[in-house]
């Protein structure tokens, strides 16, 4: 009898399939974790794709210093869970100089703690591949990226001369310096995602689930106060809801959004009700039309 | 996003169910900047419910700033990505979008149609099943319909959907739209699609898109949407011998051996017996090992690692197969190429070849000939431009197993890689392996039975051959060099000449002597290869360093 394969069965082959390309063709892989959904589908497709052994290669989290409290205790879980390496990595020039998404405004504390951290720590391990969870639907600029992306020695990425893609042949060749950023779950969206998580039953941050907690409302969004150094602006009030996130990130750039799903069903039965799209929690892509576009030729994942 | 909204309000879990059996369809549109292409994909993901309000709200800002439409909503500018495209009006490389109904995932490769991209082209058909080929109801059949039909069976793809847009320009006329359909039948009936399906469709104004449109009522079929969702293009791949590309062996401790892969076709369970391609060993399937659980059957497209009954020496580049339907296992694929880079072919020049298995080094020998996207005609050529096409000789630095492209896409296919810029300069899927006395390029003397026959080594430089096999020769012989080659060895180029044994060797260490020139002597596999050149030139780019082996 014939089996056809269902469209997640595929998504899932195609991810393991490109893991196991990278592992077998890079001299020193890195995945890039950065406790999301998306991280958490990444991580698991890695650990299928080499079970009964662990992944071959370390996680790296870029820490920012200002991510959710739940997300840091989360990391850790899962590096023991998954029995890889962790390494995190924090910009210290820009803690020295005291940049945060306060005083240096989203766009600038962005580039210094993500986009440069980034940098220095694939410069500082010498990777030559970095597995990264982004995805096509998510953004007009992504959707033309390659599934291994080049990039320069200087971390920059070339819209206009990328290499062709064709069948499941990737083209993984670099010189020193120069890496490639690998991203498993380009043709996955949103939907696939949290169905995948369900299926599989894959553990993800609590915060993604509706719970109350302390938030205050900041130029239009809901900001949680996740520690004390999210300092209150006249007429700020901190109020109890229940809220959930949709996308995670550092706490004081992150919008909550009301909400009693507190189950996964719910989640998802939500994010196929609502009419807006996950990013637009993100202060990042609000700043400029073409924002990603420029971010990413910068360096930015 | 409504699926079915109203079983999501009711029963997630049930909805959640009825989305766990959907399946995946990969298509790519075709069309010029004038055909709707973008409009078309733009109203698909639009009906389809994938936009959301934030979207929305920028796609009404960007419609009154850079729309088309004369303010009103310009589907299109969904789907133009890149800054540097939304200034020039047009897409400029390939770009994925996806959409899905409650039967189907949709993965769209949306590709511009200018000539000079041909290889965008290519490259978002390779992992396509079905082409929707946009035509403009007024101007019917144009030259670009005809190269994109001809690229989208070249790499593969039988099913096509021939939208006939803007129908609303034309009255709906359905004189004209069977015109165009026949036309196209006509043209199309040597290119061996299995199924071609004409639809009239404005995607400007949704109609045949979504829902059958009012203004067609002599159109008997499905609007294109459910045509999509229902369209049968899975192929026989679970039915062919089985075939496991080893992509790396899980060896995490001394009681663990997996082979882990891409199944390309066929099924595999536990007890089968399986052959290496290379080595000829056989053995048994022990386990089916994933993370979930042992499996007891897996089919084409799964990911898989494989523990066998025997220690054999297997290791990434090898190839697993049922043991009565081995591969082609070779060093010369005839293949088609498609060039894919600014710098043309060079024949001669050893690149890398990237293959289902892993990368081998290897050259063009010889461009058989290039083919006009245009007319479809053959043309003698000695090399290949950014987006030619042509039929070429292969040789690679070592045997690696193939399959017919024809009979399977995924072990069938291979890209070049330059070995110096590491760009990937073009796209190949293989014909066949012509047999080995094809490819001697001799021209012999006189026979006589009782003399060593004379082969004088000719032409080489002219064709930019450089192989010379003489693994076929029964008698004796002796070499003689043309001035050409003399030149072209002069130059700093190399010719490689292939011999059966040893006894072979003299000839060519006379000719060596007589002319001057040094060799490189290596036993391989099947006989003998020696590698002839001049001494204290400097070999032109891509020989410096060949690799070979010699």
């Amino acid at each position: 009898m014939k089996k056809n394969l269902t469209h997640l069965q595929q998504l899932e082959a195609e991810s393991i399939h490109i893991i196991r390309e990278v592992v077998a063709e890079f001299d020193n892989p890195v995945m890039l974790y950065s406790i999301g959904k998306d991280s958490a589908v990444m991580l698991h497709l890695a650990r299928k794709a080499f079970y009964p052994a662990p992944p071959p290669f370390p996680l790296l989290h870029v820490d920012t210093t200002w991510k959710f409290r739940d997300m840091i205790e989360f990391r850790g879980r899962m590096a023991q869970e998954s029995g890889m390496e962790l390494l995190v990595h924090v910009n210290e020039d820009g803690v020295k100089k005291g940049v945060s998404p306060f005083t240096h405004g989203s766009a600038l504390y962005t580039d210094v703690m993500k986009t440069e951290g980034l940098k220095q720590a694939l410069d500082k391990y010498k990777f030559d591949a970095a597995f990264g969870g982004a995805r096509r639907d998510e953004e007009k600029s992504r959707a033309k990226e390659r599934i291994f992306s080049f990039r320069s020695a200087n971390h920059r990425w070339d819209p206009k001369n990328q290499r062709p893609e064709l069948w499941s042949l990737y083209n993984t060749r670099v010189k020193p310096g120069e890496s490639i950023r690998v991203f498993p779950l380009s043709n996955w969206t949103e939907l696939d995602i949290w169905q995948y998580i369900h299926l599989e039953e894959i553990p993800i941050v609590p915060l993604y689930y509706a719970a109350v907690r302390p938030v205050v409302e900041r130029d239009g969004m809901l900001i949680m106060v996740d520690d004390d150094r999210l300092e209150l602006k006249p007429g700020e009030q901190v109020e109890y809801k229940s809220v959930r996130f949709r996308t995670l990130g550092c706490y004081p750039l992150t919008g909550a959004v009301e909400s009693e799903a507190d189950t996964l069903p719910e989640i998802i039965q939500e994010m196929l009700l609502t009419r807006t799209s996950e990013r637009q929690g993100r202060l990042i892509d609000h700043d400029q039309a073409g924002s990603m576009e420029k971010k990413k030729q910068e360096g930015y994942f | 996003m409504a699926h079915q909204s109203e079983l999501i309000e009711k029963d997630i879990l049930a909805y959640l169910k009825s989305q766990e059996e959907k399946s995946l369809l990969r298509f790519i549109t075709c069309g010029s900047v004038d055909d709707g292409k973008s409009t078309l994909i733009g109203r698909l993901l639009w009906d389809s419910k994938m936009v959301f309000e934030d979207q929305l709200a920028a796609l009404e800002a960007d419609s009154k700033k850079v729309g088309t439409q004369g303010g009103a909503i310009d589907y299109a500018l969904l789907l133009d990505g890149l800054q540097a495209e939304r200034e020039q009006g047009i897409t400029i490389d390939v770009a994925y979008r996806f959409f899905s109904t409650d039967r189907r995932k949709f993965i769209v490769a949306d590709t511009p149609g200018h000539e000079q991209y041909t290889r965008n082209m290519v490259t978002g058909a390779s992992t396509a099943k079905v082409a929707v080929i946009l035509v403009d109801a007024r101007k019917g059949l144009l030259t670009q319909t005809r190269r994109h039909s001809f690229l989208v069976s070249l790499v593969g793809i039988k099913h096509i959907v021939l939208a006939i847009n803007k129908m609303d320009l034309i009255g709906y006329d359905q004189e004209k739209f069977n015109a165009i359909e026949a036309d196209y039948r006509e043209f199309a009936a040597p290119l061996g699609f299995t199924s071609i399906t004409a639809l009239p469709i404005s995607a400007l104004n949704g109609d045949n898109i979504i829902e059958k449109s009012s203004e067609t009522p002599w159109y008997q079929g499905p609007p294109l949407l459910n045509f999509l969702e229902t369209v049968q293009v899975e192929d026989d791949r679970d039915e062919q011998p089985f075939r496991l590309p080893v992509q790396w062996v899980n060896r995490p401790n001394l009681d663990f051996r997996g082979f882990c892969g891409t199944v390309a076709s066929g099924t595999v369970r536990p007890g089968d017996e399986i052959r290496v391609a290379s080595s000829g060993q056989t053995s048994k399937v022990a386990r089916i090992v994933t993370f979930n659980g042992d499996l007891e059957e897996a089919v084409a497209g799964q990911a898989i690692t494989l523990t066998l009954e025997d220690e054999i020496d297997i290791s990434r580049g090898d190839m697993l197969t049922r043991p009565e339907a081995p591969p082609l296992y070779t060093r010369h694929p005839e293949a088609h190429l498609v060039w894919m880079h600014d710098e043309p072919l060079q024949p001669g020049q050893l690149y890398l070849v990237k293959t289902a298995t892993g990368v081998t080094p290897g050259r063009v020998t010889a461009v058989q000939y290039a083919v006009d996207v245009n007319t479809l005609e053959q043309k003698q050529v000695t090399t290949l431009g950014l987006n030619e096409i042509g039929l070429a000789r292969i040789e690679l630095d070592r045997p690696v197993s193939f399959d017919p492209y024809g009979a399977n896409r995924d072990t069938g296919s291979f890209i070049l890689i330059d070995r110096f810029t590491n760009a990937t300069v073009a796209a190949g899927m293989v014909l066949n392996a012509p047999d080995e006395s094809q490819r001697a390029h001799l021209s012999a003397g006189e026979s006589n039975p009782w003399a060593p026959r004379l082969i004088t080594l000719d032409a080489v430089a002219a064709t930019n051959l450089n192989l010379v096999d003489l693994t076929e020769e029964k008698g004796l012989f002796i070499l003689d060099l043309a001035q050409s080659i003399h030149d072209y060895l002069g130059k700093g180029n190399r010719i490689l000449i292939r011999l059966r044994d040893l006894s072979q060797l003299e000839p060519v260490a006379q000719l060596a002597y007589d002319n001057e020139l040094a060799f490189e002597f290596d036993r391989n596999g099947d006989g003998v290869s020696i590698l002839l050149f001049k001494r204290g030139t400097t070999p032109l780019k891509g020989y410096g360093d060949d690799g070979t082996g010699i």
